[in-house]
């Protein structure tokens, strides 16, 4: 299963778009409109698909929800392990975060891990009512128990291989890619070992 | 990001791109300052130990809370140098600390020198603090920091430094700094207080106060150091000094309209700095001490890591 061994898009631009229509609608029903609510992207790739849900949220409901972002490399559980030392993105979040029925947004959930540190992050800014988590991709592999609410599209994956969000805002055209394991990195495999 | 050092021991060691990075890691951290809860994770389980054998009040508070917002553990070790010889009891204290295994040390010294001495004995990162009239990186960083928020950059901008520039470990790391970054640097002073090599480093000695301002985008009042003067009588009296070098309202009228205002504290008002000034519009006095808990922290983030592979 998706043991190729070249690039596979596995939605493209159109698709991509009827994806986050389709998010941005469910969310609006799932909150019952957007009175109270919030979209938090984590940066980078989070915080773009974070802003498109906005407005396309704007679009069908005629409101715009405030939107945020979230740099979580300081919350990260590996933040001081290796060199060079991961560069710190912009946190900017222009509303009152206690009380408020938040929706945080990533590009690809994988591990669990950056949303554990993007609700560590979001603590220390006050106590939101609650927290739901909306992905473009799940890839799947969780290595702690976090699933999200609101999820584009759910994929089969090997843990070696890569899968990456390419965002017209990136400088790419919209595409959702499945790499096979880097070349560069077998040092993953080794250390797995056998399954 | 391309930071490489082991230790952060003066300015003339980091290239163009590790000072850059020093700042705008800054500017991320003082986000930090403004939150609710002014404190993340980052070096939970770490040690870091600040010896300051030198009085110090506002660099060692700077660094406790830098540390303390990066969940560091911070520990004191204080007192004044004894009348011992200085090298048994810096390479005593050395002893000390490794047994303590901190991640970090943060050294303020009064023998130019200590941190590289320290930094060759240890394991741990070593952060100059201040030596002697040697160095004091992350004052220069702090003050690069504040100049580039207040003016959107630092290349080509004019600054002016006055005042003892001799006992000044500012003024030197300061001036590679600023120089390095692409600002100009005049300096003046007494020239009992202007010690040779200062043009080698890249400044324009100037003889007056009105030649240093003239046209400058900022100027850095440097403090009188009696303490560091060593009983000598470098100028005649302090009220005399407020009238050549004293910084006032009139004084900064030949800078540029805009320019700003610097003290790396604490300042001997109405010596090098009249109050108005140091209180006025254009100070970004209190501005420096925010950026110095950033710059800090940015500093302590950046050598936490695991030290690089040789």
């Amino acid at each position: 299963m998706g043991g190729s061994d070249e690039q596979r898009v596995v939605m493209d631009a159109a698709a991509m778009q009827r994806v986050l229509r389709r998010l941005a609608h469910e969310i609006v029903e799932r909150e019952a409109g957007t009175a109270g609510l919030a979209i938090i992207g984590i940066h980078t790739g989070g915080a773009y698909v974070a802003r498109r849900l906005v407005a396309l949220i704007a679009e069908c409901e005629g409101v715009t929800v405030p939107l945020g972002e979230i740099d979580i490399t300081l919350y990260r559980d590996d933040a001081l392990s290796g060199l060079p030392r991961p560069v710190i993105g912009a946190t900017s979040l222009p509303f009152e975060v206690a009380e408020r029925k938040l929706l945080l947004v990533d590009d690809v959930l994988y591990t669990g891990r950056t949303v554990r540190a993007a609700l560590d992050a979001l603590n220390d800014y006050g106590r939101p009512r609650r927290v739901r988590l909306a992905v473009l991709v799940d890839r799947g592999h969780r290595e702690l128990p976090i699933q999200a609410d609101h999820v584009g599209l759910r994929l089969e994956t090997e843990p070696t291989q890569r899968v990456e969000v390419q965002l017209a805002e990136g400088g790419q055209e919209d595409a959702v890619v499945i790499e096979p394991a880097a070349a560069e990195r077998p040092a993953a495999r080794l250390v797995r070992g056998p399954a | 990001m391309i930071f490489r050092q082991r230790h952060l021991l003066d300015i003339e060691s980091l290239s163009v791109e590790e000072l850059t990075a020093i700042l705008d890691l800054a500017d991320r951290f003082l986000e930090i300052s403004e939150r609710p809860i002014k404190k993340v994770p980052t070096l939970r389980g770490r040690t870091v130990v600040n010896v300051f054998l030198e009085p110090s009040t506002r660099t060692r508070v700077s660094f406790e809370i830098a540390e303390k917002r990066l969940s560091a553990d911070a520990v004191n070790v204080s007192g004044a140098g004894s009348s011992t010889s200085k090298g048994e009891t810096l390479l005593d204290t050395v002893r000390n600390l490794e047994a303590m295994s901190p991640q970090i040390v943060v050294i303020r010294h009064q023998e130019a020198g200590a941190a590289h001495f320290l930094a060759a004995r240890i394991d741990a990162a070593v952060v100059n603090a201040g030596d002697g009239a040697h160095a004091h990186p992350t004052q220069a960083l702090l003050d690069c920091a504040t100049l580039r928020r207040a003016k959107g950059r630092l290349a080509g901008l004019r600054v002016a430094i006055v005042g003892d520039l001799a006992h000044s470990r500012v003024a030197r790391s300061d001036i590679v700094a600023l120089r390095r970054l692409g600002a100009e640097v005049r300096v003046t002073g007494p020239r009992t207080m202007l010690p040779p090599g200062l043009a080698e480093l890249g400044a324009e000695v100037v003889p007056t106060l009105a030649a240093a301002v003239e046209g400058a985008d900022a100027v850095i009042m440097l403090r009188i150091q009696a303490e560091r003067a060593g009983g000598q009588c470098l100028f005649p009296s302090t009220r005399e000094y407020a009238r050549t070098f004293g910084l006032n309202a009139a004084a900064l009228a030949g800078a540029d309209p805009e320019a700003i205002v610097l003290h790396p504290g604490p300042i001997n008002r109405g010596v090098e700095l009249a109050p108005e000034l140091a209180d006025g519009p254009r100070s970004v006095i209190l501005e420096q001490v925010t950026y110095g808990v950033a710059v800090r922290m940015a500093v302590l983030y950046l050598l936490a890591g695991s030290p690089p592979v040789e």
